[in-house]
């Protein structure tokens, strides 16, 4: 149904009407071109939010071991609290059910060499679990196992960063790599999202470092993830609990915040969930009013028009217009209008937000953008409300008596 | 060509009603030339709006050529309106971003013809009127006679049965007036059917017939001498 006289009766009046189509024009634009900078920034915002979490596990509890503040049951103040193996498995006997993954640690620091290149690193000695509460991806080779674990075997996993400072010229795994004088095997690499100095660390399994290290059976920290089945109420109060409980086994005076320290991501997650909540509420918040401004600007305008129109509309019925013809002409107006409006203001958009990126970088905001499906979902939403917008005034001018339009003097 | 019986009609105002019209019987031959007259509340205009299908009797009878109109639908008043009828009013009611010839050409694009031929008959129409010089020139270009002229022949394109004019000098000086009415004369030697709405004597003496209103009824229906428009011109 292509009727070119149609469409020149439409451009020649969307032509001769310059100041109102482009008034009507500009709303829809306005609105496209503030739906589209204002969710960019949000989502800018969300990304630099996520990014800032992505290195560990959010349900992480870590605890720390530290000197007493305060005399207690005949102790006294400033005695060194030492972890032990039997209190990592104290903690599995008592809380098995509310720990996902657990993984006690012995740092170390180490002089790594192999071949002529030779660097200082950190050793974390670890449990298996540990690859999922620091979210390392594997990239070749393997992780520490509970082989690893009760044969003590001399094994290395090294991060991404250490193979490309060390093994210039070859791969790691399967080579003798010397940590300060012992040999270990490279049996794996692994990559993680924390950034280069979370890629810097070698992993070895705890027992080994506690065999080659001091021949003990000492350890340093320990970290875990709770269940994540937990609310973060129930969370918080498994954190506590913990707390009290290896305070009573410490014997640390119970209002001591030094002896030793539970710190659990429950907190944080609670107001990470919240915030993430909130700026998604945001840009829904932002997308429906745009849009609902958009929207009433273009019903607006659109009442406008058949106003400003009725004598012509009037003028027409007189000369034989249909009222389906007298709909169509205002309708298809509507749409083409709100229909190139909409995509000049979705390029303006795009292109604001694409230059200002680098700036508001230094603003916390990364990668600001919107996907292709959401604008043009945008666009066509507000093309299908100044169709509904146009569609109801234009329906009743075409209702309108011809003599009544025409005594609108 | 036009008969009308005992046609009523009534406006609402706010509750009660206001009777416009009390039972008009009017027969309007082929080439006649009629003015409608009035004070003005007389219901002249309201006559000439339900003449031209513009409005609708509450009851009564009108047969336009033959065709009894009654209950239209908006759809076929629409193409009765096109086919049967040329609309003259007071104050033009020319389209003010068309030109003189989109403008007369208008009436057939809603009868449907193809561009090339709506040009060709908007040019001779406008030729007819005079104004073929000023077919490119919109409404706002134009002065009152030129605008009527272009109405006239926008009235004129779609070769009508029925002329109807509403007050077509009112908004003229009387030299403009007359060069209307003279040209509109000459429509009706043609030997087309005119209806005029005025309430100025002078007008009036140049059809052939003057039908009086008062309060919605006729009072006076007679044919008049004719007053040729070009002895003033």
């Amino acid at each position: 149904m292509f009727d070119i006289d149609l469409w020149r009766e439409i451009f020649q009046s969307i032509n001769k009407n310059r100041t109102r189509s482009l008034l009507s024009g500009l709303t829809v634009a306005f609105a496209i071109l503030l739906f589209t900078i204002l969710f960019g920034i949000v989502n800018g915002l969300i990304n630099t939010f996520e990014e800032g979490f992505k290195d560990d596990a959010i349900n992480n509890i870590v605890i720390y071991p530290g000197e007493t503040s305060k005399a207690y049951k005949g102790l006294q103040a400033g005695r060194r609290i030492q972890l032990k193996n039997e209190d990592h498995n104290y903690i599995l006997d008592e809380f098995g059910d509310k720990v996902e993954f657990m993984t006690s640690r012995v740092m170390k620091n180490v002089t790594a060499t192999f071949r002529n290149e030779k660097n200082n690193y950190t050793i974390r000695a670890i449990h298996p679990d540990n690859l999922f509460i620091e979210q390392n991806e594997i990239k070749e080779g393997r992780y520490i196992n509970q082989r690893d674990i009760n044969d003590r075997t001399k094994v290395v996993i090294i991060g991404r960063m250490v193979e490309e400072d060390l093994f210039t010229k070859t791969t790691a795994v399967g080579k003798y790599l010397n940590l300060s004088g012992i040999q270990y095997k490279v049996v794996g690499v692994y990559t993680d999202e924390g950034g280069d100095d979370e890629e810097r660390m070698l992993y070895i399994p705890i027992t080994t470092a506690q065999l080659v290290y001091g021949n003990n059976d000492y350890v340093d920290m320990m970290y875990m993830t709770y269940n994540p089945e937990m609310d973060y109420d129930a969370a918080l109060a498994f954190g506590v609990k913990m707390e009290k409980k290896l305070k009573n086994r410490f014997l640390i005076a119970p209002t001591d915040q030094r002896g030793i320290r539970v710190q659990n991501n429950a907190e944080g997650a609670k107001a990470v969930n919240a915030i993430s909540f909130g700026l998604g509420l945001m840009a829904l918040v932002i997308g429906f009013g745009t849009l609902i401004a958009g929207i009433v600007g273009i019903s607006n305008m659109m009442i406008f028009i058949v106003k400003e129109r009725t004598k012509e509309i009037g003028i027409r019925k007189a000369l034989g217009a249909q009222p389906r013809q007298i709909i169509s002409i205002i309708m298809i107006e509507s749409i083409i209008i709100t229909a190139i409006a909409g995509y000049v203001g979705l390029l303006i958009g795009v292109y604001v937000i694409k230059f200002s990126t680098p700036i508001l970088a230094d603003y916390f905001i990364k990668d600001p953008g919107v996907s292709n499906a959401l604008v043009i979902g945008a666009t066509l939403t507000l093309i299908a409300a100044g169709t509904l917008a146009g569609y109801l005034p234009a329906k009743r001018a075409s209702r309108i008596k011809p003599i009544v339009a025409l005594r609108d003097d | 060509m036009l008969k009308i019986s005992n046609l009523h009609k009534s406006y609402a105002i706010g509750d009660s009603s206001l009777h416009v019209l009390k039972g008009i019987n009017l027969d309007v031959e082929n080439g006649e030339m009629v003015a409608i007259m009035g004070s003005s509340g007389s219901g002249k205009s309201t006559l000439l709006n339900i003449i031209g299908m513009l409005d609708e009797a509450d009851s009564g009878d009108y047969i336009l050529d033959g065709l009894p109109i009654k209950n239209l639908t908006e759809k076929k008043a629409a193409v009765y309106r096109n086919k049967f009828l040329g609309f003259i009013f007071q104050s033009f009611n020319l389209i003010n971003y068309k030109n003189a010839l989109e403008n007369v050409a208008l009436p057939l694009y809603y009868q449907g013809l193809k561009r090339k031929e709506r040009q060709k008959q908007g040019k001779f129409h406008l030729e007819k009127v005079g104004l073929l010089d000023w077919a490119h020139h919109l409404p706002k270009e134009l002065s009152g006679g030129q605008k009527q002229r272009v109405a006239i022949a926008r009235a004129l394109a779609a070769n009508p049965k029925l002329l109807l004019a509403d007050e077509p000098t009112g908004a003229l000086d009387t030299t403009t007036s007359y060069e209307i009415m003279e040209f509109i004369q000459q429509l009706n030697d043609e030997g087309k059917t005119i209806l005029i709405v005025t309430h100025e004597e002078d007008i009036a003496e140049m059809c052939k017939r003057i039908v009086r209103l008062r309060d919605g009824v006729i009072m006076e229906d007679k044919p008049v001498n004719q007053v040729r428009a070009s002895q003033y011109v």
